[in-house]
């Protein structure tokens, strides 16, 4: 087992005072991301100074990380500082407004990294609405020279919380399958990175096949199919530790795991004599409940956020479809009723969509639908697409690609949930089943 | 069955059980897991018996081809006291997980028929491997009506 070193500094957060007093006579910036934004907000981000207002090298890298995250957000355009005329920017100082407006800049962030007498980094920033001339935010933070990259997602984090009203996702990680090899004989390990493709490593050896990872709600667990002594069950694996165990004690093939929204319960598929049905495990008392009992394949099960409901994939009407049903195994409601199968259900973390996969004349699609099964929207299509995962804020989903082809390997892409803005997540090799983290605040 | 054989991509089920062992080893390559002590045993239930069952996409239904198959594994099985680990897997055109239980069914519906011919339930076992080993690779149906299959390895 590998063992990861998670990040333990602390960040030191501070709110900066306005420096100009403000006047509330116009309404500041604001970004409906309900739209499927197709005008980006253009912002400008300058490379945040060092001591005496010089250029300073992790302030230029903090910078890049925000701008990095807004601009795969799609709802902001960063402006090339090249194009800037105001050029001596201090964090302290009021900007010329005017300057910004000539570049059609809306949003400008100023930035200054200074170096703290117990070898730490004070970084201090201010976002300024250039429409109506006044300071949005301000923050301080104070962490170690390392965890630059940290500090760049969490000023993304603020300034995305700030102008949209929604909560930020840049802070988060993405839990992945790691393929390597032919497609005959591949490999497949866990892997983690941070939600940018940044910082991926490796925390399953490959010696056994790893499927479905999924976070526990802090994060700090996995829970996934391993083929162990060639056996498939469910696995609970420690991040931090390394440590893991089977999930239950069953007496057959366990799989297609996820945690209840309050991390005492597993919820997965058992099969026995070529039956799958619903279970879950209880991870304190060891308890075990059946929630289903078909002679047909009921898996991919997925609490809603408020755990009352299950919503669950069957083919107990003959094809794949989904099912809601209440916690306790109760009320199965079939919720899709379009041509074509339905799988992987994914209940939203802000508990308004179900993501799902759809075959559909041969070709595999991901879209959305409300739980009660109305709605239905296609975000993406193509020969094969397939696992979608939500961000932790319920705007963007992660899934994988496959292209048609025998070298052909499956690659990460997100979309967003109004099905603009879909983009490629470089990882080192082929990847497939991601599942985003809860965000770890 | 014996025509499949000669196809190239299959020529590690050809080769001796010293290959199959080692394939097994390194966990490599489907239809060679299960570590196999009898050199012999293995070569006769490949070459002569049929290691194979075949089936039509999202089905885990027996055709008259893939019955006669398990018919001559479970009479195999009567000359001998071997064990058997039979392997469901499902093609690429599916979902992980739903792919993952109807590689059980699969495996569960030769091992029913097995039964039903007289083998002791108790001589075969069942494990899924989904779409995660195919054997056949283009990605036309020529190939995964290859890899929608059972394989049935001497424990």
């Amino acid at each position: 087992m590998i063992k990861i070193i998670t990040r333990k500094m602390f960040v030191v957060l501070v709110v900066l005072m306005a420096q100009i007093s403000i006047s509330f006579a116009q309404d500041l910036l604001r970004i409906d991301i309900t739209q499927g934004n197709v005008d980006p907000l253009p912002v400008a981000i300058n490379p945040f100074q060092g001591q005496d207002d010089q250029p300073s090298m992790i302030g230029t890298d903090i910078a890049n990380v925000v701008k990095s995250d807004l601009n795969r957000s799609g709802l902001f355009q960063s402006i090339n500082p090249e194009g800037f005329i105001e050029k001596d920017l201090r964090v302290n100082a009021r900007p010329r407004f005017g300057d910004w407006r000539i570049i059609n800049t809306q949003a400008l962030v100023i930035g200054k990294v200074a170096n703290m007498e117990d070898g730490r980094i004070s970084i201090e920033f201010r976002l300024w609405d250039v429409v109506a001339e006044q300071q949005m935010m301000g923050l301080q933070l104070i962490s170690t020279p390392s965890n630059w990259r940290w500090i760049g997602h969490l000023v993304a984090d603020a300034i995305y919380e700030r102008l949209t009203g929604e909560t930020g996702y840049f802070d988060s990680r993405i839990v992945y399958v790691d393929e390597t090899g032919p497609k005959n004989r591949r490999v497949k390990r866990l892997a983690i990175m941070d939600q940018d493709g940044h910082n991926p490593r490796q925390i399953t050896t490959g010696q056994s096949l790893a499927l479905t990872p999924r976070f526990s709600p802090t994060a700090q667990e996995i829970t996934y199919l391993s083929y162990a002594n060639r056996q498939p069950r469910v696995f609970l694996l420690n991040i931090e530790t390394g440590q893991q165990e089977i999930v239950g004690d069953f007496p057959g093939m366990t799989f297609a795991p996820r945690f209840s929204p309050d991390g005492q319960k597993i919820i997965m598929s058992l099969e026995r004599s070529g039956n799958s049905n619903i279970y879950t495990l209880d991870l304190r008392t060891r308890v075990s409940r059946r929630l289903t009992n078909t002679l047909a394949i009921d898996t991919a099960p997925c609490y809603a956020p408020d755990g009352e409901r299950i919503v669950f994939e069957s083919d107990r009407a003959g094809r794949q479809q989904l099912y809601v049903m209440e916690a306790d195994g109760k009320n199965v409601q079939r919720i899709s009723y379009g041509e074509g199968r339905y799988a992987t259900p994914v209940w939203s973390p802000r508990g308004d969509l179900i993501a799902f996969t759809k075959q559909l004349n041969g070709r595999f699609l991901i879209g959305v639908m409300k739980p009660d099964g109305s709605g239905e929207r296609i975000l993406t299509e193509g020969y094969h697409n397939e696992g979608p995962a939500w961000s932790p804020n319920g705007r963007v989903l992660t899934f994988f690609r496959e292209q048609k082809g025998e070298k052909a390997g499956p690659g990460l892409w997100t979309v967003d949930v109004t099905g603009y803005n879909e983009r490629p997540l470089k990882t080192p090799g082929f990847a497939s089943d991601p599942a985003w983290s809860p965000l770890i605040r | 069955m014996r025509k499949l054989f000669r196809s190239s991509n299959i020529v590690v089920a050809l080769g001796a059980s010293v290959l199959l062992t080692a394939c097994a080893a390194s966990g490599t390559v489907s239809g060679s897991y299960g570590g196999s002590s009898d050199e012999s045993a293995v070569k006769e239930l490949v070459r002569n018996v049929g290691d194979r069952v075949f089936f039509s996409t999202d089905s885990a239904g027996l055709s008259s081809e893939a019955r006669s198959t398990i018919m001559r594994q479970a009479d195999w099985l009567k000359t001998n006291s071997k064990s058997l680990t039979i392997e469901g897997h499902a093609d690429e055109r599916g979902t992980r997980e739903y792919n993952i239980a109807l590689g059980a069914r699969r495996a569960n519906s030769v091992k029913d028929y097995m039964i039903s011919l007289g083998i002791d339930g108790s001589r075969l076992e069942t494990v899924s491997w989904g779409k995660e080993r195919p054997v056949s690779l283009c990605a036309e149906d020529a190939c995964w009506s290859k890899n929608r299959r059972s394989v049935s390895v001497i424990q």
